[in-house]
């Protein structure tokens, strides 16, 4: 399935391509992110990482560290 | 394990799953058990909050106003420092002071162009200094000066878990033992009477908490950080924790837990410090002069070297 997911950090959209059944934890291993310093929301409501992805999906990455 | 049969929006280091119902209780119980625990607001207080404008400070606010709301002898009073950061700054600002109008909390916000002449944009150009050094002690400076002026019985920051474990982790590893004694729920120097005491609600929440914490209450902005960021030793020790915790779940609380369990040992070694005043501004000071000052000279120094 390929996704198109927000990244706030970099604060652009990038399109990922995944395996049918990829969760938000492959999400984030194929985009080199830290599990850690980040929430995921879909359709606007915060997810945990164990949550399977499908086609058309509206994914949001809000990195969780303080900005300074 | 879940909470209930709502869906989960985080799930916890002990394994547990809360909705999003059940993890605003959690939180505010765990904000409030902290304020408890550790003694950090009496009857009658009249708060200074320092808001940044991100999301732990907002969060901060928005807790202390609901707990001031319930406790009409709680007073509370926002205070921001605008650094002079072009590009950030003004955009967190603007989120603070949009967050204090609709909640009806005074805001007043003191910049470092008008107390020593420039923003900081400007000192990191006629100085050679690492940025959050020189924007830290000015920061500090102000928060603490403005305080008391204000009449603040103490100062709430929103310092969260992973704040507090990398300041642990940093002075551990800059062998600076006395800052450390600084730290804690209730921080700073207790021996000086022109010492507001700055307390740290937020002390036992990761930042991943606040941050879902912040997400469903509507308190998340835009991200938004520091230019000056990057550089910092700070940010080397956060990604270095971060990775860490993803290995090892659990290291982060058990810094602040060890650390917690050290804590009064070394607030009594550490007593007397900092119990002077500068020569020549009058507030606290370790030695004859405050960094504040010893900055603020050398400032001037190249500002007389430049024309
Ligand atoms: S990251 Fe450093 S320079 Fe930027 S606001 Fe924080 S202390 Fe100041
Ligand atoms: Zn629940
Ligand atoms: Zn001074």
């Amino acid at each position: 399935m390929k996704l198109k997911v927000f990244y706030d950090r970099e604060n652009r959209e990038k399109t990922v391509e995944l395996g049918n059944n990829a969760t938000i934890k492959d999400l984030l291993k194929k985009m080199g992110i830290n599990p850690v310093t980040v929430i995921v929301s879909k359709n606007d409501d915060v997810i945990l990482e164990d949550q399977k992805l499908k086609d058309k999906d509206d994914i949001k990455i809000i990195s969780v560290i303080s900005g300074g | 394990m879940n909470c209930c049969s709502n869906k989960p929006v985080i799930g916890l280091i002990a394994g547990e799953k809360l909705c999003k119902a059940h993890f605003i209780e959690y939180f505010e119980s765990k904000v409030f058990k902290t304020i408890r625990q550790f003694d950090l607001i009496g009857k009658e207080e009249h708060l200074g909050v320092a808001l940044s404008g991100g999301k732990d400070s907002l969060t901060l606010l928005h807790l202390l106003s609901k707990l001031s709301k319930q406790n009409p002898k709680i007073k509370l009073t926002a205070i921001a420092i605008n650094e002079g950061i072009h590009g950030y700054r003004d955009k967190t600002l603007a989120a603070a002071e949009k967050f204090c109008k609709k909640n009806s909390v005074p805001l007043h916000i003191y910049s470092y162009e008008e107390e020593f002449g420039m923003p900081l944009d400007n000192m990191l150009k006629a100085l050679d200094v690492k940025p959050c050094t020189i924007c830290g002690i000015f920061r500090r400076y102000l928060l603490n000066k403005k305080s008391r002026e204000l009449g603040f019985t103490k100062l709430a920051t929103g310092h969260n878990l992973d704040d507090e474990a990398q300041s642990i982790v940093m002075n551990e590893f800059k062998n600076n033992v006395q800052a450390s004694a600084r730290l804690g729920p209730k921080a700073g120097i207790n021996s000086n009477k022109k010492f507001v005491q700055r307390i740290k609600p937020l002390y036992l929440c990761t930042e991943k908490e606040v941050t879902v914490y912040a997400f469903v209450n509507g308190l998340l902005d835009n991200f938004n950080e520091c230019p000056n960021v990057a550089k910092s030793y700070r940010a080397q020790v956060r990604d270095m924790l971060n990775n860490f915790e993803n290995e090892n779940p659990g290291t982060k609380y058990a810094i602040i837990n060890s650390f917690l369990q050290i804590l009064p040992d070394l607030k009594k070694r550490f007593k007397g410090e900092q119990a002077d005043y500068c020569k020549s501004c009058g507030e606290p000071a370790a030695k004859d002069k405050c960094n504040a000052c010893i900055f603020a000279e050398r400032l001037e120094k190249a500002k007389l070297r430049a024309v």
